[in-house]
C-alpha cells in the first residue's frame, strides 16, 4: 500500500513533465522536418545532415550553418557564430548546477551535451514543482526534445518536401509559448516575476539591436541582478505578520 | 555520399560543449554562497522570459535586418501564458497558442 502510494508519489509529476514536453516534442519533429529539408537542399547529404542534429544538437545554430554553408562562408566564420549563438547555454548550465552536484562528473558531462533551451525550460519547472533533482526526469526531459530532433531530421532529408509547411499550420508559435508557459511554472514569487519581466523587457531591444542570442544572454545576465535588488514592499508583510517576506513561497506548477 | 561536412560539426561541437558543460563540471557549485544560488534561481524566469518574447516578436534571420513585429504571435504567447496560469496546463495553453495562430494564418494568408 504504502509502496504504491510511493510510486504514484514519483510517477505523477512525471506525467505532468510528459505531458509538458509533448506540444515541444511536436515542435521539435516540426522543425527537424524543415531543418533536414535545408540541409538537403543547401548540399548537405545525409550523414551530414544527421551529424549536425547529433553533435550539435542546437536548431538556431543548424539553420545559420546550413544557410552559411549554402553561401560557400569559410568555417570559421560558421565556428565562430555557432559559439556566440550557443553561449546561452552557459547559464542554463549554471542555473542546472546546484541541483545536479552530486551526481557523478560522468554523468554530468553526458548531460551537458543534451542541455538545450528546450531541455532546461522542461528540466527546471519539473525539479521546482518536485522540489528536488530528478534524474530520470531529466533524462525523459532530454529524450522528448533531441529524439524527434535527429528523427525527423532524417524524415525531412528524405521526405520533407511530402509535408506541409509547419509556420502554416501554427507551429512555430509553439516554441515561444512553451518558453512562455514554462517561466510561469517558475514564477513562484515577486522576485521571479521580476526577473521574467525585466528578462523579455531586455531582450527584445537588444535581439533588434545587436542579435537574437545576445539579447538573451544579456537578459539572462541583467534580469537575476534586477530581482535580486528588487524588495518585496515591506507594507505587504508587516513584521510579526507572519507573511513571509520571500513572498510568495507557494509553489505555482504547471499541471498535466 | 560526402561526410566533409562532419568536421564542421565536430567543430560546432567543440564550440558548444564547454558552454553547456563547464558550470555543469565546475567544482563547488554546491557550496556556493546563497547569493550566487539566488541568482541562478532567477536565471530560469529570466532566460525563458527572454527566450519567449524575442521569439515571438523579432522577426529576421542571422544575416538579416531585425525588426520588431508584435503580431499574432506574440498574442498567442500571452494567451498561452493566460492559460497556463489558469488551468496549469502548458499543453493547453500551446494548443490555445496554435489554434489562435493557425485560425489568423487561415483568414488572413498574407
Amino acid at each position: 500500500m504504502r509502496r504504491a502510494a510511493g510510486e504514484r508519489r514519483r510517477t505523477r509529476p512525471r506525467r505532468g513533465l510528459v505531458l509538458d514536453a509533448s506540444g515541444i516534442t511536436l515542435s521539435a519533429a516540426g522543425f527537424g522536418v524543415v531543418y533536414g529539408l535545408a540541409a538537403r537542399e543547401a548540399g548537405f547529404s545525409l550523414v551530414e545532415s544527421l551529424a549536425m542534429s547529433v553533435f550539435v544538437l542546437a536548431g538556431a545554430a543548424q539553420f545559420a550553418a546550413v544557410g552559411l554553408v549554402a553561401q560557400n562562408a569559410p568555417w570559421p566564420v560558421i565556428v565562430g557564430l555557432t559559439a556566440a549563438l550557443n553561449a546561452r547555454h552557459v547559464l542554463y548550465s549554471a542555473a542546472l548546477a546546484p541541483w545536479l552536484a552530486t551526481r557523478g562528473r560522468l554523468e554530468r558531462a553526458a548531460m551537458a551535451h543534451v542541455l538545450t533551451d528546450e531541455t532546461f525550460a522542461l528540466v527546471l519547472a519539473h525539479f521546482q514543482r518536485l522540489g528536488r533533482t530528478d534524474i530520470l526526469g531529466y533524462w525523459l526531459a532530454a529524450a522528448f526534445v533531441c529524439l524527434p530532433w535527429i528523427g525527423a531530421t532524417v524524415v525531412g532529408f528524405l521526405g520533407g518536401r511530402l509535408i506541409p509547411d509547419p509556420d502554416r499550420l501554427g507551429l512555430d508559435v509553439v516554441f515561444p509559448a512553451a518558453m512562455a508557459g514554462l517561466a510561469v511554472a517558475l514564477v513562484t514569487g515577486r522576485r521571479e516575476f521580476v526577473a521574467a519581466v525585466v528578462g523579455a523587457a531586455v531582450a527584445v531591444p537588444v535581439a533588434v539591436a545587436i542579435d537574437p542570442s545576445v539579447g538573451i544572454v544579456v537578459a539572462g545576465v541583467v534580469a537575476p541582478l534586477a530581482a535580486i535588488a528588487f524588495r518585496v514592499p515591506s507594507a505587504a508583510a508587516p513584521e510579526g505578520s507572519g507573511v513571509s517576506t520571500q513572498a510568495d513561497d507557494a509553489q505555482v506548477g504547471t499541471r498535466g | 555520399m560526402t561526410v566533409e561536412l562532419v568536421v564542421l560539426a565536430l567543430l560546432m561541437m567543440a564550440v558548444t560543449y564547454p558552454s553547456r558543460a563547464v558550470p555543469l563540471l565546475a567544482p563547488g557549485m554546491e557550496r556556493l554562497p546563497a547569493r550566487a544560488l539566488d541568482y541562478l534561481r532567477f536565471v530560469g524566469p529570466a532566460s525563458l522570459a527572454a527566450l519567449a518574447a524575442v521569439n515571438s516578436t523579432v522577426t529576421g534571420g542571422v544575416d538579416e535586418q531585425r525588426t520588431l513585429q508584435v503580431g499574432v504571435e506574440a498574442l498567442a504567447v500571452v494567451v498561452c501564458i493566460a492559460v497556463v496560469a489558469w488551468r496549469r496546463n502548458l499543453f493547453l495553453g500551446i494548443a490555445a497558442a496554435v489554434v489562435l495562430v493557425a485560425a489568423v494564418r487561415v483568414v488572413s494568408p498574407g
